[in-house]
């Protein structure tokens, strides 16, 4: 990894695409996403959500971190690490985990990617290269942060099979979720895997920064016969609480960035226990989600469905109108495709099971004016959307 | 696996025989499982050619705490103290001082320091026995604590505050957390008695007079002081000791090296043994180091990530080398008298002189002017060498285990160095050696396994201290890892020849068995 010399003087990081972003701005609403300037909204919030949901959107995934894990215990060291086995994940392959501190609390998630033995990239929200080196003590692994030097790209929407087709990125129609390979796209060699965080059909795309561009300008070259859409975070929110997915350090905090005693949350806490493995052998953290498993469920981030149309973001969730408090929002969307009310809440439980009744208490604003109200809100197990074409293999080609 | 064992218990330190001891008295059936091939660890005989034994490392000891001896009718197996000795402060010029509990005595003493002895001696011994409640049991749990532990606590309290007296309580308070160095200079003017009671209050650790928190290490070591007088440990203790864990019905079995502590599921199942033998056994219970247990005989994969470092920054460093010699005749001390020569003899003239030897060891090098510690154990014990012989056991300060350059031709320069000044206090001992082994602290970590040849399987100073001995997440003897126990010296209440850890941490074994 190579620093500028003047790094100092830009107060967020650009990724190598952010030429292009700035060219297709129209509204140069700029945010930081872990210290890179990202774009917010590029162009309209509508037109990013529908074309994940009906055409092809691009994100910039660059600020993504990424460690390449290598070394005869990479393996060993990544099945200590998080709460799922990772001895059965195999070269090719990519799965979703998540890992824990002692007292068995969420630090973080994200994806890890096994490219062949001993060679594995795992990708996370936050900064993890302490919590890494810090578990690596005893394992014969080496850890290199990819960050600045792996370009990424999501691809996703029901066409963005074809648009990668189309733009020389071809041979994926095989490819299944959760498959990871290696493409060429003109001379640029680009790995492909059937990932994403939207819960549509969608690909993500990893390259070395120097040949990003390439990539970029293959895939918009083909903008004339599709709707492909550059993408903001304020569509990804919306399309990811609609696919149901957790955001750490959003929705829930992780472990170690609380002051107060009982303010992280563990994996069954945010509705992750399915991707814990207490038979495996040991992880850090097992000892306590053991402990924990044990008992009935205090709590645990739910997705529900509230009557009405008013935004729900940070309300309040109580088991009768005007009774006790229960639980709360944690993220919320107006879906465009369901039409309804969707949120992440957490809420408490008794005896390990949910209140019978709830009712999140809304407040919201006309042209300045506050308001409040009751909404009935209903539990959803399911992800609130998924479409068949997410997981067909092959994808349908349009 | 022919038999089903309760216990292992790895290691035959002093305190894993005492843990075994006690757990065997309970109806345990319990191993010992010991690489040497005699009981007592860096306790036990060490021999060299020739016909020549030592106390091991440990050549000054006080006995070993009431309770045990009762309890485990150690006087019954041969256990007795050896014989009251005094401390002797040499000075280059043959003008000695030597003190103890009676007082001080010796050439030159200045009146002033003579009438401010005795209450010191006695002050301080009475913010030992006030401390006692702390080390004699469990470190206290200060979140959800059990009464075992509140009564603790309270009997601590009620030490302090009622039978010490609130200007003595106020007078600890003031000096636990600073150094021996300033309490010694406000209290005393000879350089001789100020000397020898900061290098007793701080030999085995990387401390100097200076160093915060030594007077807290010093009381540590007065803990003892409560027990009976100070003595040269006699060379059947470790055997008493073994004896009384075999009469209560536990296994020793020597020269069986354990390689690995079995670890199924999150919990022990026993151990396996350099021979690729394994053992199963309910507990598993490691007098060995806590940085070597969890690092090596258990492996860090098998413990949570943030715990495991914690493990590796467990401090202590061995600062202390011996070198054992053979003498062909009593060596003589220049203006030292007979009787006195089965003191406890140090070399540590002043402050100046220890905090001057500590430095080097700071810095990766020898010390000049090494603060040496000497007993003469077969002036007491004729048996220890052949007739008319002698053996003269130094603990040499401070000689770090990280040297700058480390090499046989450093290290025998450096015996030569400590030989010669041997013979500056005891003109002709030279002449009168035999043979001589000098052991650094890498060559104890060598012969005894515990981690940087630290006498205390790591340092006694206040953060690793109590309830955070040896690490925060193992401080109650028990560990992560389900029916893995420690009962070292790197248990609370820590180092020395006391056997309150074994006992505290078979307590805990047996406490936890009821619940």
């Amino acid at each position: 990894m190579t620093i500028a010399p003047e790094h100092f003087r830009q107060a967020l990081q650009r990724t190598p695409f952010h030429d292009r972003f700035v060219a297709l701005s129209t509204t140069e609403d700029w945010m930081s996403w872990n210290t890179y300037k990202v774009a917010r909204v590029v162009d309209k919030l509508s037109t990013e959500y529908f074309a994940v949901r009906s055409g092809c959107s691009v994100m910039d995934l660059t600020p993504m971190e990424k460690y390449r894990i290598t070394g005869r215990g990479a393996c060993a060291f990544l099945d200590r690490l998080v709460t799922r086995d990772i001895s059965k994940l195999r070269p090719g392959r990519v799965t979703y985990v998540v890992w824990c501190n002692d007292d068995g609390k969420v630090i973080d998630d994200g994806t890890l990617f096994q490219f062949g033995e001993n060679d594995y990239r795992l990708c996370s929200q936050h900064h993890q290269l302490d919590w890494l080196r810090i578990s690596s003590t005893g394992f014969d692994v080496g850890i290199e942060v990819e960050t600045a030097d792996v370009a990424a790209l999501a691809v996703q929407g029901p066409t963005s099979y074809s648009v990668l087709d189309a733009a020389g990125i071809g041979d994926l129609q095989n490819l299944k979720p959760f498959d990871v390979a290696t493409r060429q796209c003109g001379r640029v060699p680009v790995t492909v895997s059937r990932t994403g965080y939207t819960g549509d059909l969608g690909y993500e795309l990893w390259m070395n920064r120097t040949g990003a561009l390439e990539i970029w300008d293959a895939i918009f070259a083909v903008r004339g016969r599709y709707d492909v859409c550059p993408m903001g975070l304020s569509a990804l929110e919306m399309v990811r609480i609609e696919a149901g997915f957790i955001m750490p350090g959003f929705d829930f905090n992780t472990a170690g960035s609380t002051i107060r005693s009982g303010y992280d949350r563990s994996p069954y806490e945010v509705g992750l226990g399915w991707a814990v493995n207490l038979e495996k052998g040991h992880f850090t953290g097992r000892r306590a989600l053991l402990a924990e498993h044990a008992l009935p469920a205090e709590r645990r981030l739910t997705k529900i469905v509230i009557d009405g149309n008013k935004p729900v973001n940070s309300s309040l969730v109580y088991d009768r109108q005007n009774g006790m408090k229960i639980g709360e929002v944690k993220a919320a969307t107006w879906s465009p495709i369901l039409k309804v009310n969707i949120a992440l809440a957490e809420l408490e439980l008794r005896g390990g099971r949910l209140s019978q009744g709830m009712w999140a208490r809304i407040e919201y604003q006309r042209e300045l004016q506050w308001h409040a109200t009751w909404a009935r809100c209903r539990t959803h197990a399911k992800p609130f959307y998924i479409p068949d074409h997410r997981s067909e293999t092959p994808p349908r080609h349009y | 696996m022919t038999e089903h064992l309760d216990a292992i218990v790895v290691g035959a330190g002093h305190n894993g025989l005492v843990c075994a001891a006690y757990l065997a008295r309970a109806g345990k059936k319990t191993l010992v499982l010991e690489s040497a091939p005699g009981p007592g660890g860096m306790a036990g005989t060490r021999s060299i050619r020739g016909g020549y034994h030592f106390p091991g490392l440990v050549h000054v000891a006080y006995p070993f705490a009431p309770g045990i001896r009762r309890e485990l009718e150690l006087d019954r197996h041969g256990y007795a103290p050896g014989a009251p000795i005094n401390t002797t402060s040499l000075a280059g010029n043959g003008r000695h001082l030597s003190f103890g509990n009676a007082g001080i005595s010796g050439q030159d003493v200045p009146r002033a320091d003579a009438d401010s002895y005795p209450p010191f001696r006695n002050r301080y011994l009475s913010f030992a026995r006030a401390m006692q409640p702390l080390f004699d049991s469990s470190p206290p749990r200060l979140k959800e604590t059990p009464f075992r532990d509140k009564w603790t606590l309270m009997r601590l309290g009620w030490n302090l505050r009622v039978k010490l007296g609130r200007d003595s309580m106020y007078e600890l308070l003031r000096v636990a957390g600073i150094n021996m160095h300033d309490v010694l200079s406000d209290t005393f003017v000879d350089d001789r008695l100020k000397g020898a009671i900061a290098a007793e209050a701080i030999l085995g650790s990387a401390m100097c007079p200076r160093t915060p928190g030594t007077v807290l290490t010093w009381l540590q070591w007065l803990q003892g002081a409560l027990n009976g007088p100070l003595s040269i440990p006699s060379s059947g203790s470790m055997q008493a000791l073994a004896s009384a864990a075999e009469a209560a019905g536990a296994t020793i079995r020597h020269r069986a090296a354990v390689r690995r502590i079995l670890v199924e599921a999150g919990r022990a199942t026993g151990a396996e043994l350099a021979s690729g033998e394994k053992l199963a056994a309910d507990l598993t219970v490691s007098g060995v180091d806590p940085r070597s247990t969890f690092t090596e005989l258990v492996g860090l994969p098998q413990l949570d990530a943030m715990f495991g470092n914690r493990v590796g920054q467990i401090r202590g460093s061995g600062v202390v080398a011996k070198l054992l010699l053979a003498l062909r005749d009593k060596p003589a001390f220049r203006g030292l008298p007979e009787p006195e020569l089965g003191n406890r003899l140090l070399v540590a003239p002043s402050l100046r002189y220890v905090e001057h030897a500590f430095n080097a060891s700071k810095y990766g090098e020898y010390p000049e002017q090494p603060v040496l510690d000497i007993a003469i154990p077969s002036l007491g014990d004729t048996d220890l060498a052949p007739a008319g012989h002698h053996v003269m056991s130094v603990n040499v300060a401070f000689v770090p285990y990280d040297l700058r350059e480390d090499s046989e031709a450093r290290k025998s320069a450096f015996t030569k160095r400590v030989i010669a000044l041997l013979d500056e206090y005891a003109p002709g001992i030279e002449s009168l050696i035999v043979e001589h082994q000098f052991l650094s602290p890498r060559d104890i970590e060598a012969d005894y396994g515990a981690m940087r040849g630290h006498w205390h399987h790591g340092e006694l100073s206040i953060h690793q201290s109590f309830m955070l001995r040896p690490l925060y997440g193992a401080a109650q003897y028990d560990t992560p890892i389900g029916g893995l126990f420690l009962c070292g010296s790197g248990s609370h209440p820590g180092g020395g020849l006391t056997g309150l850890p074994g006992r505290n941490a078979a307590r805990r074994i047996l406490e936890l068995g009821k619940t």
